[in-house]
């Protein structure tokens, strides 16, 4: 068997994602309404072009970034712009949102393809990224574009595609790697071009193996020769950043780095299959895979779905009990987050709704027993104990002292404890009080 | 910019919002929304189950006086326990069940022949002095039942040293020996020039087996070593410990025989003869792994284990006393803070490297 790559802890969670796995993408009915937030990536927020009674296409422009770190917003469908105002969002608060009444036509703004990719100069392809709005899709919504535009005096060797997809239920890049091969490896030979990359990995998980059934014969292809395949042991949070390139190259990024100071570039598979459409067909992101799974969730989905549809519908639509659901979170279960309102939109970087019928137990059952499970589990390779009592105790120099800002919020600390101790929350409240009295004494507050 | 009480947004009050259109009942609560299923309760009753077997050879070699004790010894433990929780009115922590492993690893670790009224005196102290006074599970600093056999040792000294013969012996036509612990024999053979290989090899088998005098649950490696196996398999205990507790031990009494030679056969007998004898295994295994007072980091697994393995030879070899187990852990208990401190992993990306 060929070489496994992994990292150095890590947990085994169950992957919960045989309901989902087997079944095809699905496009959902482009909604009566749709709420597109301004804000669906890192950075500032988009800056709205349309107001109260204009009509717009789907894949209009209708928010244009407002900054290097921001990301345009389109249009998922045609109608009649009802207000700009703020809406509810994934994220728990509202959100400036442009609300859209679909009016059934289904219309497309005009598309302009690019088929000579290949002649078509780095900054072109980016710019077509950038005005596609395309984020990071495997939830960290960071600006592709910005990705791909690394300053000057980094050099970037190694481009790497994460098809680990580690989170539990989530099956939305499983099956994009399964049905939109082609395009998914195109979008990376695109992605490697902009970087000039020497070296081009996928990386999937070895429990998708149809995935790489899928993928590796393609790889055999004189046109996709340059990508190499790379086996990943089955451990979560294996498709985060980091530990993917340390899997992969044997590096670690800088303690407060970025990847690009590891040489390393590293793209989601939605976001490549994005780039794909982007580029060649001149489609913008308006629509994404979102798979809609969990114990209450009747008939589990993975939907191709317009960026702005309320979660009731696509939980409507699988008949999913309500009455017996506790918590509704976006994303997977290990870095989801909980949603309590229902009319929340999926986003860009939504990759999964989950519904869970039991509240997991959240609340300190006994104290640490110093039993350590966290110290092995934590890919960072911090004491999450340790930095736990620190925070209880608000001695915030010995949490900085003991790397509490290099803790990713994995969840596997929290997931393996067996005190049920909250330990990832007590670390993410840490660091947000780190940074808070950063910024108190900040030069010119 | 005024920062919320750590209180007030930890994991204890999950906020429960109501949907408008049915009856819906969300949680909100931050990441991970899984856990794994072992807790607390689980992972000490692997352990209670891992003594079983020691249990079972110890009712086999002593007879019934050691279930007796170790019971006895054992609800002692968990009533002290509830007691003292209800005298400082808080709630019962007996259902995470470590103190009946306190109390059922202090009874190992006392001879069968103990009066019953000592044994629940050093239980309870086990419980109120060396945990509870300290804040109870995950607070105490020494294992408390080792802190319990010390006491014990400092006020019965002669009850303590006081052995009974095995029933084994009678059964399997091998004579046992009887009034004293292989330790103690071991010793005054080396002090008096009478050391024989051979009658050493004949007494490696009764210590496999456990059919030695010891402490209630020490004698039989054998039982230990499944008990032992059950904790490792189940990733309650790791290798770290005990291997270089135990390595540590063996390599010693290797180098330091007493026979100035190395290779001969009458030289390798020794080690194996005390990393099998006293409570080496019981201590390696079970003691010096309790999560609670062990340190936390890899590295600091081996320094543990060095430093007991290094103290136990010392102890056994330099001092006036043939058994060292469980003073070397207790004192090792006390350096664990410092040993944290200074075994902190490297953190990825802590040092740039490029390949």
């Amino acid at each position: 068997m060929a070489r496994k790559f992994s990292f150095k802890g890590g947990i085994h969670p169950p992957h919960s994602k045989k309901k989902t796995e087997h079944l095809t993408i699905e496009q959902f009915p482009a909604p009566q309404k749709v709420i597109v937030p301004l804000s669906q990536h890192i950075g500032a927020p988009a800056k709205p072009l349309v107001k109260k009674g204009d009509r717009v296409l789907a894949g209009q422009l209708i928010a244009e970034s407002s900054g290097f770190v921001s990301a345009v917003v389109h249009s998922s469908i045609s109608g009649t712009v009802q207000s700009v105002g703020p809406f509810p969002h994934p994220c728990g608060k509202k959100v400036i949102s442009i609300e859209i009444e679909n009016d059934g036509l289904n219309e497309m703004a005009v598309f302009s393809p690019l088929l000579n990719w290949r002649d078509a100069a780095q900054g072109e392809l980016v710019q077509k990224i950038q005005a596609a709005g395309i984020v990071g899709m495997g939830g960290a919504s960071f600006p592709t574009h910005v990705k791909l535009s690394p300053p000057s005096n980094k050099t970037i060797d190694t481009l790497i595609i994460n098809g680990a997809e580690c989170e539990p239920y989530l099956t939305a890049d499983h099956r994009l790697m399964l049905e939109r091969t082609e395009q998914l490896l195109t979008g990376i030979l695109i992605l490697k071009k902009i970087l000039s990359a020497q070296k081009c990995f996928i990386g999937i998980e070895e429990n998708k193996l149809d995935a790489i059934q899928a993928v590796t014969p393609l790889l055999k292809d004189q046109k996709y020769r340059e990508i190499k395949f790379a086996r990943l042991k089955v451990k979560y949070p294996q498709g985060g950043e980091k530990q993917l390139i340390n899997a992969i190259t044997g590096r670690e990024v800088p303690s407060g780095g970025l990847p690009m100071d590891a040489g390393c570039v590293v793209q989601n598979i939605g976001t490549a299959v994005a780039v794909c459409d982007a580029v060649i067909h001149g489609v913008p992101l308006f629509e994404r895979v979102v798979t809609v799974c969990g114990p209450v969730v009747k008939h589990p989905k993975n939907y191709l779905v317009r960026i702005g549809t309320p979660l009731r519908l696509l939980l409507e639509a699988t008949e999913t009990d309500l009455s017996a659901a506790k918590k509704v979170i976006m994303g997977g279960p290990m870095m989801g987050t909980t949603q309590s309102d229902l009319d929340a939109p999926v986003i860009k970087s939504t990759s999964g709704i989950l519904v869970l019928d039991s509240v997991q137990p959240g609340v300190r059952e006994h104290p640490c027993i110093n039993c350590g499970h966290c110290v092995h589990a934590c890919p960072v390779h911090l004491i999450p104990s340790r930095l736990a009592k620190f925070v209880e105790k608000e001695n915030m120099e010995e949490a900085v002292e003991w790397n509490i800002m290099d803790c990713m919020e994995c969840g596997s600390c929290t997931f393996v404890c067996p005190s049920k101790i909250n330990l990832v929350h007590f670390i993410r409240l840490g660091k947000f009080r780190v940074q808070a009295m950063r910024a108190a004494k900040a030069p010119g507050k | 910019m005024i920062l919320p009480k750590t209180s007030e947004i930890t994991d204890k009050n999950p906020q429960v919002v109501s949907g408008e259109n049915i009856n819906l009942q969300l949680n909100i609560s931050s990441s991970p929304h899984i856990r794994h299923s072992e807790t607390v309760p689980s992972i000490m009753l692997w352990v209670i189950g891992a003594l079983v077997p020691s249990m079972i050879a110890s009712v086999l070699i002593f007879g019934f006086r050691a279930l007796f004790l170790t019971t006895l010894s054992a609800i002692t433990a968990v009533a002290v326990e509830a007691l003292i929780c209800k005298m400082m009115k808080r709630a019962s922590t007996i259902g995470d069940f470590s103190a009946l492993i306190t109390g059922i690893l202090l009874a190992f670790n006392l001879s069968p022949s103990l009066p019953w009224w000592m044994v629940v005196l050093g239980s309870a102290f086990s419980i109120a002095v060396a945990k509870m006074a300290f804040g109870g599970l995950g607070s105490n600093f020494i294992n408390p039942a080792l802190a319990g056999r010390a006491f014990l040792m400092a006020c019965y000294p002669a009850e303590m040293t006081s052995w009974v013969a095995p029933k084994l012996g009678t059964i399997s036509g091998i004579n046992g020996i009887t009034s004293a612990t292989p330790l103690a024999n071991i010793k005054s053979a080396m002090a008096n020039g009478t050391f024989q290989a051979l009658d050493f090899q004949d007494a490696i088998i009764n210590l496999f087996s456990g059919n030695i005098g010891g402490c209630i649950g020490e004698t039989s490696a054998i039982a230990l070593l499944i008990g032992a196996v059950i904790l490792l398999y189940k990733h309650i205990i790791g290798f770290t410990i005990p291997v270089s507790f135990i390595g540590t031990v063996f390599l010693l009494f290797w180098l330091f025989n007493g026979s100035g030679q190395v290779f001969t056969s009458g030289a390798i007998i020794v080690p194996f003869y005390h990393i099998l004898s006293g409570g080496l295994f019981l201590g390696a295994f079970f003691m010096a792994t309790d999560m609670v007072t062990s340190p936390i980091t890899r590295k600091g697994k081996l320094i543990f284990g060095l430093g007991c393995g290094l103290l136990t030879f010392t102890i056994r070899k330099f001092g006036g006393y043939p058994e060292g187990v469980s003073y070397s852990i207790l004192i090792m208990n006390l350096f664990v803070p410092h040993i944290e401190r200074y075994t902190r992993p490297k953190i990825y990306g802590e040092v740039k490297k490029r390949d």
